[in-house]
């Protein structure tokens, strides 16, 4: 298959060293949880326990709140403490439910029924994916569910399996497919057959020889899935540039990747909805890288979802003195931490902890007009020309400047000679265009 | 040759100019000559405090006599009795509405959880952590409240708090749309209760991330007349139409001073930011 990938892009230093060579390992349970029942995008879960209820692991604590929706589960024996506000890694305060974890508990869960997808509908493993909780592992929590049910009106000839993992540090995604590549293919069965596609591609970057090597020892006979190794190269693992790698097809300006007949999922995701149909317990732990510049001792953890920052930077032996930033995701993308009670949820896929050396610059130069955010902004929009529009608030300009196109990878922060937070100016942009719209719509 | 390009153009030129005199006199719309004057005597901010598009849709409403010159919140009492004296109509009352700040957690006794680095506005720290202050609902005081305001009637205190001067606050509500955390409300000036805090978390906890927080504790509740103050999901709610019924004594039990009884301005206590540092 010819290889096509995307133009523009940029090289930031992997520093995945840290942690690709450690194998993943199981965290033990902390002493308390948090889970907030908005761990995804789309409608919150409705509570259904109260305080004082007994929970077994994978019990349901939240229940899904339509079709946009998944509901949440207990990720460990113990009772419910409290239901309050509490801080959620996005920085705002979110309705969470506290668990104490009962210290003797076995950490069995319930007997129940594991689906066998041969004899399912596909309405029914869409229903099994949905009440399984499982969301999409790469850090945008989007319900993997309703990825199964793409609208009648589009063909899809192509599942697109992300293994790219092109964030500095980031390792878990390349620990799954290196030490679990059976589950990933057993993922990737499911989801062909319940797509009703012929044809798989997971793209993997080549800086991980290893998991290409293991994907392909184990890869099924009986399905067309091909192993692609892609340019190493940040963003090669946003949605869009994936598919333009592997395809060579672009998908249009503000459409989904559906209408060019794909559906790309995280490998992360394909594990998790194998292990579903596996063991049949919901998605109550993921795998988290730890690791940075800044933390005692990296390592790749499975941890129960809820467990908070604080416990988990703990476990690694807690941070260095030189540690500067906590960040929930990567490094281009992640999101700063102002609160290490904060929980890690579905969608973490990492904690990066940088030190001080490692966190830019604060003085904040002129624009100098070199031109390099265009040559690194992967849509091919005029970040130089969008940062000057936000900085004089003409929000409205800046979209038709195409801003919904912007991912906010930072690619144009990070090449910026002059340190001028454009990714941060055009976040900020968003948030205010979509107040304004939601004002004028009102 | 002359002579028939002079002949050429004039025709022309007095053929278009029967047509525009013709049409000058076909389609004169007459409008009534005191809009222009009335508009004049506005403040010519177009800033929509009103309601209205700008002063001169104020000026035509106002000569409709659909509008009463105090209902523009710019004008001071002198030009709007001018108006009114040229009209020859009532001025009328309207009551004087301002911006309030639903947050008392100036730096003195809310706790910074955290160093915020990157852009200087609330716009954009936001989106990071939901920005450095230990409460997340509360003022993050970058000031783009003070940036946004047309009139200078918005200044940052010196402890991160912006402060109202309700002599120059127009009730435009350009602070109400600047503020990310919504924490702006437009209200008459002599509403004198008010509830300074937007933290929806219950009990003594609260305390921890600010000292002036609603610990939604209910005795505002009981102090007041029937009705007028509630807690509701973890905040004290005042119901402003029974707001005639309101006392100070409502205030008085408060743990915390996030209920206030107000006598004009906001944060009376909170020491100016002194000119050099404005600057």
């Amino acid at each position: 298959m010819a290889f096509f990938g995307f133009a523009h892009g940029v090289h930031p230093p992997e520093e995945k060293e840290l942690t690709s060579g450690l194998p993943i390992r199981r965290m033990p349970f902390p002493d308390e949880l948090v889970l907030p029942l908005r761990q995804h995008a789309g409608k919150p879960a409705t509570l259904c326990v109260k305080v004082g209820d007994k929970v077994e692991r994978g019990d349901p604590i939240g229940l899904a709140d339509g079709f946009m929706s998944v509901p949440i589960h207990a990720s460990a024996a113990g009772t419910v403490t409290a239901i309050d506000w509490w801080p959620h890694p996005d920085g705002t305060m979110a309705q969470a439910v506290h668990i104490a974890v009962d210290k003797y508990a076995p950490q069995v869960p319930r007997p129940r029924l594991v689906p066998r997808w041969e004899g399912l509908t596909v309405d029914e493993v869409v229903k099994a994916v949905q009440s399984a909780g499982v969301v999409g592992l790469g850090g945008a929590a989007f319900p993997t569910h309703v990825k199964l049910a793409p609208p009648k009106d589009f063909t899809v000839h192509t599942l697109i399996v992300n293994g790219a993992e092109c964030e500095p540090y980031l390792t878990s995604d390349h620990r799954t497919m290196v030490e679990y590549p059976e589950r990933v293919h057993f993922g990737c069965r499911i989801m062909m057959h319940t797509l009703g596609v012929k044809k798989a591609v997971i793209g993997v970057e080549k800086n991980k020889p290893d998991a290409i090597a293991a994907l392909e020892r184990t890869k099924p006979k009986d399905l067309d899935i091909t192993i692609m190794p892609l340019t190493v190269k940040y963003p090669q693992g946003a949605e869009k540039m994936l598919i333009q790698s592997v395809t060579g097809v672009e998908v249009p300006s503000g459409k989904l990747p559906v209408s060019v007949g794909v559906v790309v999922q995280n490998v992360g995701s394909l594990a998790a909805v194998a292990e579903v149909f596996d063991t049949g317990l919901p998605l109550i732990e993921r795998i988290v890288t730890v690791t940075g510049h800044g933390l005692r001792r990296p390592a790749n953890l499975i941890v129960p979802v809820g467990t908070k920052l604080k416990d988990l930077l703990t476990y690694c032996d807690g941070i260095t003195a030189d540690a500067a930033e906590v960040i929930i995701g990567g490094p281009m993308m992640g999101l700063s931490q102002a609160n290490l009670e904060a929980p890690v949820i579905k969608g973490t896929t990492g904690v990066v902890v940088l030190a001080s050396h490692e966190t830019r610059g604060e003085t904040v130069y002129p624009c100098i007009h070199c031109g390099r955010c265009l040559d690194a902004c992967p849509v091919f929009l005029n970040p130089s020309w969008l940062g000057d529009l936000a900085r004089v608030k003409r929000y409205d300009d800046m979209a038709e400047f195409h801003l919904a196109d912007c991912m906010l990878c930072g690619s144009c922060s990070y090449v910026c000679p002059s340190n001028i937070p454009l990714s941060q100016l055009f976040q900020a942009s968003k948030v205010m265009l979509r107040r304004a719209q939601q004002a004028g719509a009102a | 040759m002359i002579f028939q390009a002079i002949l050429i153009l004039g025709g022309t030129g007095l053929v278009f100019a029967i047509f525009i005199a013709v049409a000058n006199k076909k389609f004169k719309v007459w409008e009534d000559p005191r809009i222009d004057v009335v508009a004049a005597m506005l403040p010519q901010a177009n800033c929509g405090a009103c309601g209205l598009p700008g002063c001169r849709a104020f000026a035509e409403r106002a000569v409709e006599g659909t509008m009463e010159p105090a209902g523009c919140p710019v004008s001071n009492t002198d030009q709007i009795h001018s108006i009114a004296a040229f009209l020859g109509i009532e001025a009328g009352n309207a009551a004087k509405r301002v911006a309030r700040l639903l947050c008392a957690g100036s730096t003195d006794v809310a706790k910074q959880r955290a160093e915020y680095r990157g852009l200087s506005t609330c716009a954009a720290a936001t989106p990071v952590a939901g920005g450095g202050k230990g409460c997340a609902w509360g003022c993050l005081g970058l000031g783009d409240c003070a940036v946004s305001c047309d009139f200078d009637a918005l200044h940052m205190s010196a402890t991160g708090l912006p402060v109202v001067d309700v002599e120059k606050c127009t009730s435009c509500g350009d602070c109400v749309d600047a503020c990310p955390k919504g924490l702006f409300v437009i209200q008459p000036l002599d509403h004198n209760l008010l509830v300074q805090c937007k933290n929806l978390v219950t009990g003594d906890s609260v305390l921890e991330a600010c000292q002036v927080a609603c610990t939604a504790c209910g005795k505002c509740v009981l102090d007041a007349a029937e009705g007028l103050i509630s807690v509701a999901s973890g905040v004290a709610v005042i119901e402003y139409d029974l707001i005639a019924d309101a006392e100070e004594r409502a205030i008085e039990r408060c743990p915390t001073g996030a209920i206030v009884w107000l006598q004009g301005a906001q944060f009376a206590r909170l020491p100016a930011l002194s000119s050099a540092e404005a600057a």
